[in-house]
């Protein structure tokens, strides 16, 4: 900026001064402030997530797996979960839930193998699946599947948190603080599976933790202890037991991912995964 | 096929068609959300039509210089509200500027906002409004002269190179504001653009839309102010700073439909996983406020009055052109508020299975309800009440009306 000719009087200098003012407070506002970084007090944050003393997440990888073929659409998983973790009752909030497809058969002369496909969730699933409407004999096939937090390993609600309220711990578990969260719900609106939700009472985003609580403790999640069918796998990938279910499964069985190709890496794995589901 | 399995099992909740994940059946951004992009375009928009005056020279928009800057902080005062109203804890909004997550797009707001008002908008104000400042400060007296004596903090130096100096600043400061202007709305469009979980908002040109429909808005806005204040004030209305901002009004709403309609001729040419979903949601749940409203409305009709006026002007009454601007403006204005809504409200309509829809249930009073919104598009309106009394006032002492008074930087 060229400086005017300064006149005899003093008076441009007394508007550098004041123009120096507003700089400064300026560069204050877009350097200093930030200082305090969204990614300290990592570990404070577990502990309020009731992380027991001792319990070491860099030395975790957890991990759940879910077979598709064992899942009888029980629901106790989301009774389960629902109590265990004080999920509201109302509205339609899940942090675990279960979904009916029903593929019908395709009509005569349609050139298709298979008809549409039907999906429902009554309540989550937690009160059980009446009967469909549709007529047995036009059924082709139908299957149930559970659906939680993906443990994106990258994971799109963690990066649109505007504070950093939502992270990933070391142990591949997806966090809230809800001491921090500010409730603007973009995590929610940037969850590609529907896995999270504002808690009408805490007014905060709410998704699953695996039982971040138990499995601290050497327990299984809520869902995994209640499954009858095992179609609910659960484990440590960074140490896995001799016998364990999770290094069975991936042995045994073709896995899959939901929505690949968001690029979203989710760390759930399915086993026995129709195209139909999304 | 998406009809199809829409009446093929009636669901268990009555607004549900179809089957939405259970999380999504109640839609969680309100009609607040819809407010604060429409707000923050209009500020945009306003002030995009100020620096064409400054920068490019426009001066047939003198008369609406100072109307526009006003109008776009009148605007951007109550930019953040509709925000902070809808935060689960409002009380921690503090948070995002003090700790921002820095992959957090929304973590940015307070930092372009408090760039935008503090760097370029009070201060481009300022410098415009010194010289004037400083004499009225001299000549009003009571509670108006002491509030003109704040602003100008001391400084009270009107010599000519001083004036000069206000309007070199002035100008630079524009020059950074048209950038910042659009970094202020094209951020707005990025918060959607940048949410790949939703087909309908994650989308490139999103920001790049959402910058244009905001500089039609605007100026559609201060057409409609320009015309109703000269209105209420019984003054005549300057046809050509009115056929001037017309022919703005036109080419932005050109590039704006342009882009728009790129962005639906692409998803329907491409016709990726969720066209069959976005499809259903353009002919059903938003039939009226897209196709009627938004693109009928708001931009089919607007298009042809201005381009015929762009074209014709000349066999065209003068009267006619008036009310022809105010229509339009008005069209305008309503159908970029249709246009919010539709982005906002029927992204969140469908599920992101593609499989089914929710709907919007009405909410009348409550912190997310219809009257909040409704006062927050109203306010606005009454701190332009009170800056235009202050600020335009409709006669100085020397007898001169500021509206039609040219600006300081004319001199340069």
């Amino acid at each position: 900026m060229k400086s005017p000719p300064t006149p005899a009087h003093v008076q441009p200098l007394n508007r550098r001064r004041w123009l120096a003012v507003l700089g400064s407070s300026l560069a204050g506002l877009f350097s200093l402030v930030p200082s305090r970084r969204a990614e300290g007090g990592g570990r404070e944050r577990q502990k309020e997530a009731a992380m027991p003393d001792g319990y070491d997440p860099t030395r975790h990888r957890w991990l759940m797996a879910l077979d598709i073929n064992r899942c009888i659409g029980c629901a106790l998983c989301v009774a389960a979960c629902k109590t265990e973790n004080k999920v509201p009752p109302e509205p339609t909030y899940f942090r675990t839930w279960i979904e009916r497809y029903i593929i019908r058969k395709p009509g005569p002369g349609s050139g298709e193998l298979r008809g549409s496909t039907i999906v429902d969730s009554p309540n989550g699933g937690r009160d059980g699946f009446p009967p469909s409407a549709i007529p047995r004999d036009q059924i082709l096939r139908s299957f149930f599947v559970p659906k939680l937090c993906n443990l994106c390993e990258q994971s799109p609600c963690t990066q649109a948190c505007p504070v950093g309220a939502t992270f990933q711990a070391p142990d591949g578990v997806v966090l809230v603080d809800p001491h921090y969260c500010i409730g603007c719900g973009f995590c929610i609106q940037s969850c590609p599976y529907g896995c999270r939700f504002l808690n009408p009472n805490t007014r905060t985003a709410e998704k699953c933790t695996l039982c971040y609580h138990r499995i601290t403790r050497g327990l299984k999640p809520a869902c995994v202890e209640v499954c009858p069918g095992g179609a609910r796998i659960f484990g440590d990938a960074m140490h896995p037991l001799p016998d364990d279910p999770l290094s069975e499964f991936v042995a045994k069985n073709k896995v899959q991912t939901l929505k690949p190709y968001l690029g979203t890496g989710p760390r759930v794995l399915y086993a026995g995964m129709d195209k139909e589901v999304r | 096929m998406i009809i199809e399995l829409l009446t093929a099992l009636p669901s268990a909740a009555p607004h549900i068609e179809g089957y939405v994940y259970p999380n999504e059946q109640t839609l969680l951004w309100s009609v607040l959300i819809v407010i604060y992009p429409y707000i923050t375009g209009l500020v945009a928009g306003a002030f995009i039509l100020a620096s064409l005056v400054r920068v490019f020279r426009v001066s047939e928009l003198e008369p609406a210089y100072r109307l526009s800057l006003l109008t776009a902080l009148a605007f951007l005062l109550v930019a953040p509200l509709p925000l902070l109203f809808h935060l689960g804890h409002p009380e921690r909004c503090y948070e995002p500027v003090i700790t921002p997550h820095l992959s957090s797009p929304m973590a940015m707001f307070g930092f372009v906002y408090a760039w935008y008002i503090m760097a370029v908008l009070l201060l481009e104000l300022w410098f415009d409004y010194r010289k004037d400042l400083v004499e009225w400060s001299k000549k009003e007296r009571g509670v108006r002269a002491w509030i003109y004596r704040l602003l100008t903090v001391g400084v009270h130096d009107v010599s000519e190179p001083a004036l000069q100096l206000d309007a070199r600043m002035a100008k630079a400061i524009t020059i950074i504001g048209i950038p910042s202007a659009f970094l202020l709305h094209g951020y707005v469009g990025f918060i959607f653009g940048s949410i790949k979980a939703n087909p309908w908002w994650g989308n490139p040109l999103m920001p790049i839309i959402f910058i244009f429909s905001a500089v039609v808005s605007g100026i559609a806005l201060c057409v409609f102010i320009y015309l109703i204040l000269n209105r209420l004030r019984g003054l005549p209305q300057d046809i050509d700073c009115l056929d001037a901002m017309g022919k703005f009004l036109f080419l932005a709403l050109v590039i704006d439909a342009s882009l728009e309609a790129l962005d639906w001729v692409h998803r329907l040419y491409a016709a990726e996983e969720s066209i069959h979903v976005l499809k259903s949601l353009a002919a059903g749940k938003l039939f009226y406020s897209l196709l009627v409203v938004q693109v009928c409305m708001g931009t089919f009709v607007p298009l042809v009055l201005l381009g015929s006026i762009q074209l014709f002007r000349k066999r065209i009454a003068e009267g006619v052109r008036r009310w022809t601007y105010f229509g339009c403006s008005v069209l305008i204005l309503v159908g970029v508020l249709a246009m919010r809504w539709n982005v906002v409200i029927g992204g969140q309509l469908f599920s992101k299975s593609l499989r089914g829809f929710t709907a919007y249930k009405f909410e009348l009073a409550g912190q997310e309800g219809w009257l909040v919104a409704l006062f927050l598009l109203l306010l606005p309106f009454l701190i332009l009440a009170v800056f235009i009394r202050y600020f335009l006032p409709l006669k100085t002492d020397a007898g001169v009306h500021p509206l039609t008074e040219l600006p300081d930087h004319k001199a340069v």
